[in-house]
């Protein structure tokens, strides 16, 4: 048996070389892995330096700050904390070892960590090496309204869903809401909490920010940009009329309206704007079918869709809303694949964010031109310097200002005498609609309301979505809207 | 010099050794040396003195260098493990002593480990019996997808270990008695007849429904792989070993289709960055690990390997992972001086096989080498990325009683054939 045993002497030899070999190929790979998210080295070297504060606009709550903590060995690191806990948990994100960094806490790192490229930041980063003092980075004043922002996190429990708020003139997100939501200072080290969080959805995914990432099918409230496209091209006025026998024929197959499924009984002959207030589907079936997929796509990019809001998170972290197919983002070549009345009425494979429809409620209320949502007001130096300030930036020319003036009057209807009266606040005008998008499944709709307000002067524009809903749009979220609306109003009527 | 002067001196040297890597555990992690962290030293090495005694006593003329040898894989396990959280390191010494323990009683009071051949039988029994144990409701329990524990009150223990050592008892003396039959074959064709074959494809079987019924897939491929070394060296048929391979990787990829964690294991190897923070988390930060250790590692206790929080970047970094540890502190220097040290091991192991003169023997000692080795193979090159990562513990390093236990059982047998060869030598 002796030649057996020295053969297999010399393949545990090769065997056990390889090995050797392998942890070699990963010491070479090793500048590179180094400088990957993820990484525990890379992080615990930042974790010297003092990352800056993140604020709310109001310069004063403190949404993520530092604690010290000095090592065993003298050493110090910074480790994060968040006062507020859940209210900016996926906005703000959170940055651990453990878990890397998500939201802003990943986006801004750099500026966080004083390691922006910025001529006088590395000079006095590097001054403080030599002085041997803490390494400290920028702080960052973000857009949100902390008050505003507790009332939609509020309004939102338990229920799964999201809220976004923008200021429309300036693309602002004064509210970026998301539920369910998770305690950020558990990431580091009791993940498993935040893993084990419910809610009435499944699965919870706690950690998803449906706001700018959520998958919702927008349902009615994207008659809006239908309406936009039949009023832009100049086919359409607010007057033309429809008739509605309750349904509209598409492939040969009735489609019927929401509330009287299976029962075709119909507004018969109505105005645009009376489809638009009590939301009916027939009317932008037929509608959709005289655009043309093609058209009403055109104007849904116009608003932004199938590009990536530009805001300041990690773009893994907010979705492209369109048409998706498979999972994918979808834009045919040939419109004949699309379904153009269910699309007109919301249906078909869209998929939107909540984020992304309330860039349509304020390209709406800015006279036609959606702004850049945006989400950091300035950067500041530790000596108070702010090295910079993020100013209003156009984003889509989506609609001319005359359209946009008859939406709104169109969407005030819907408020005032529609489907959205539950939206009302006294006072104010609001301009509004309601969104109820079945899944084919009892109590699983997304229910959604998008609004903007004051619809004269518009100060805020607002989306809000919620899933597994077994109400419709104007009972579950256009509540939820007004008391978002009215809490930033409130302050600055 | 006699055999047993060599093994003390080198015994010495793993004192040294193991002394150094407390003190600069210490040093990194509270500033001081204090005296508390030699004597813990001072204690280990006592304990593998006891050892060295007892050999002096009863097995004089065995292999000097494997006792050091496992003595210092241990010292680098518990100083790792020291260094991850000093309480485990405690328990860790416990099983130590109690390894110790039962290497001394083997070697007190097995008076020729040869009369194991005689009960063969019962213990290959036994070793089908221990891998069904975790199977069984009431007292079986599943860590991290595998079913390998058994929980009876305060003892929860892995029977998988154990049974590693019984099976290879078993094999050496069915081998012994059929190699003949198996090695030539019967009749007109090269194939041995089914009376002989059978019991080989019923191992298969088992080896299989182990795997089906514990989700083990580590533990499998250590069995099999130890029964196709054992069959080679037996029979000289690589064929055998070949057909063998073949029918695993056939089971395997049958349960690859069926069982969910098998498919994420697969997956994740051939692409760790497919998944990072989810799936392939533990295989990414084991290659992190290792790739931050640089050539010579961060030192002792410096490494980066838990959180202020005290949790490890690694799940199951005592265990599963400690090579990883090991790669990140002492660098791809120390990383590589364990394989070289298994390779060592390997080296004597197979020695005492080749210099053995009864065909039992030669068995039992080549696959208890064999045995040592694959396990150290499929566990670093699992957390290296080399084949995919099945859970199984790094002999001697790793935190785990049954584990720890079960090698000083292999470390005593293969002294006691060591010790018969070097007798018939004189």
């Amino acid at each position: 048996m002796n030649p057996q045993i020295r053969r297999l002497f010399f393949a545990f030899t090769f065997l056990f070389v390889a090995l050797i070999a392998t942890a070699t190929y990963w010491l070479w790979r090793a500048p590179d892995l180094e400088a990957r998210q993820g990484n525990p080295s890379l992080i615990v070297r930042q974790l010297e330096v003092r990352r800056g504060l993140i604020y709310a606009s109001n310069g004063t709550t403190v949404l993520a700050r530092n604690r010290k903590r000095e090592l065993e060995d003298g050493r110090v690191w910074w480790l994060r904390r968040y006062p507020e806990r859940e209210l900016t948990a996926h906005a703000v994100g959170y940055s651990t070892i453990a878990r890397s960094r998500t939201g802003l806490e990943q986006s801004l790192n750099d500026f966080l960590t004083g390691s922006n490229a910025n001529l006088s930041t590395v000079i006095d980063s590097t001054l403080d090496k030599l002085r041997g003092l803490t390494q400290q980075g920028n702080d960052v004043v973000t857009t949100l309204d902390a008050n505003a922002q507790r009332t939609a996190m509020r309004e939102l429990a338990p229920d799964c869903g999201a809220a976004v708020a923008l200021e429309p003139a300036t693309g602002r997100v004064l509210v970026l809401a998301s539920s369910p939501s998770f305690d950020p200072n558990l990431a580091e080290a009791r993940f498993r909490r935040i893993e084990q969080i419910q809610a009435p959805c499944a699965p919870a995914a706690p950690l998803l920010d449906r706001a700018t990432a959520g998958r919702f099918v927008p349902g009615s409230t994207f008659k809006v940009v239908t309406a936009a496209a039949a009023l832009d091209t100049g086919r359409f006025t607010p007057e033309s009329e429809f008739d509605d026998p309750g349904y509209c024929v598409e492939y040969g197959r009735r489609v019927f309206n929401y509330s009287d499924q299976g029962t075709p009984s119909g507004y018969g002959r109505v105005t645009l704007a009376e489809a638009v207030e009590n939301s009916i589907n027939s009317v932008f079936c037929n509608l959709g079918k005289e655009l043309g997929a093609d058209t009403v796509l055109d104007y849904a990019e116009g608003f932004g869709f199938y590009d990536r809001p530009p805001i300041e998170l990690p773009s893994d972290e907010v979705l492209i809303s369109g048409l998706y197919q498979n999972g994918r983002l979808y834009r045919p070549e040939d419109a004949s694949q699309v379904d153009p009345g269910r699309l007109a009425f919301g249906q078909e494979r869209l998929i939107v964010t909540p984020l992304q429809m309330a860039l349509v409620a304020a390209g709406v209320a800015n006279d036609g031109v959606v702004m850049e949502p945006q989400l950091v007001q300035r950067i500041v130096a530790p000596d108070g310097d702010v090295i910079e300030r993020f100013d209003p930036e156009e984003w889509k020319q989506a609609i001319k200002p005359g359209t946009a003036a008859e939406l709104t009057a169109m969407m005030t209807r819907v408020v005032e005498s529609g489907t959205g009266t539950s939206a009302q606040i006294s006072g104010v005008d609001i301009a509004g609609k309601t969104g109820t998008a079945e899944t084919g499944v009892a109590g699983r709709n997304n229910t959604w309301f998008i609004a903007f307000a004051p619809a004269g002067n518009p100060k805020v524009a607002v989306a809000v979505a919620l899933s597994n809903q077994s109400g419709t749009g104007g009972a579950t979220a256009a509540p939820i809207a007004r008391a978002i609306m009215q809490a930033i109003l409130g302050r600055n009527p | 010099m006699s055999l047993r002067t060599r093994e003390l001196l080198n015994l010495v040297l793993v004192g040294l050794l193991t002394a150094a890597g407390f003190a600069s555990v210490y040093i990194a992690r509270q500033d001081v040396v204090s005296a508390g962290s030699l004597s813990y030293a001072a204690f280990f090495v006592a304990l593998f003195v006891v050892a060295h005694v007892i050999l002096r006593m009863r097995l004089p003329h065995a292999d000097p260098y494997l006792l050091p040898l496992g003595g210092l894989l241990c010292a680098i396990g518990l100083t790792e493990i020291y260094r991850i959280d000093p309480d485990l390191a405690f328990r860790q010494g416990l099983w130590v002593v109690v390894g110790v323990a039962v290497f001394a009683v083997l070697v007190l009071f097995v008076r020729d480990y040869r009369s194991l051949d005689s009960v063969k039988y019962i213990l290959g029994l036994s070793a089908i019996a221990l891998l069904v144990l975790p199977a069984l409701p009431g007292i079986g329990r599943t860590i991290n997808g595998a079913t390998l524990w058994v929980d009876i009150g305060p003892l929860v223990f892995q029977p998988g270990e154990l049974a590693k050592v019984l099976i290879v008892v078993f094999l050496a003396g069915y081998l012994r008695d059929n190699r003949e039959m198996l090695s030539f074959g019967v009749g007109s064709g090269r194939l041995p007849s089914p009376k002989h074959l059978g019991p080989l494809l019923l191992i298969w079987g088992g080896a299989m429904l182990v795997l089906f019924q514990t989700r083990d897939l580590g533990g499998a491929l250590l069995y099999f792989a130890i029964f196709l070394v054992m069959l080679y060296t037996a029979t000289a048929r690589w064929s055998f070993a070949a057909v063998g391979l073949a029918l695993f990787l056939l089971g395997a990829f049958a349960l690859y289709q069926v069982i969910p964690h098998v498919q994420d294991r697969v997956e994740g190897w051939l692409d760790p960055w497919s998944d990072p923070q989810g799936e392939t988390y533990q295989l990414v930060q084991s290659i992190y690990a290792i790739s931050g250790g640089g050539v010579f590692g961060s030192g002792l206790g410096q490494g980066i390997l838990v959180s202020p929080e005290g949790e490890s970047y690694i799940p199951f970094l005592e265990t599963d992972f400690i090579f990883s540890a090991v790669a990140q502190e002492l660098g791809l220097a120390g990383a590589a001086a364990v394989v070289l040290l298994y390779l060592l091991f390997a080296f004597r192991g197979f020695r005492i096989s080749m210099l053995a003169d009864d065909g039992f023997s030669k068995l039992l000692a080549a696959g208890l080498t064999a045995a040592v080795a694959i396990q150290a193979f499929i566990i670093i090159g699992g957390v290296t990325g080399l084949i995919p990562l099945t859970g199984i513990t790094l002999p001697f390093v790793s935190y785990g009683g049954s584990s720890i236990v079960a090698n000083f059982v292999v470390l005593a047998l293969l002294l006691m054939v060591s010790d018969r060869v070097g007798r018939a030598e004189r």
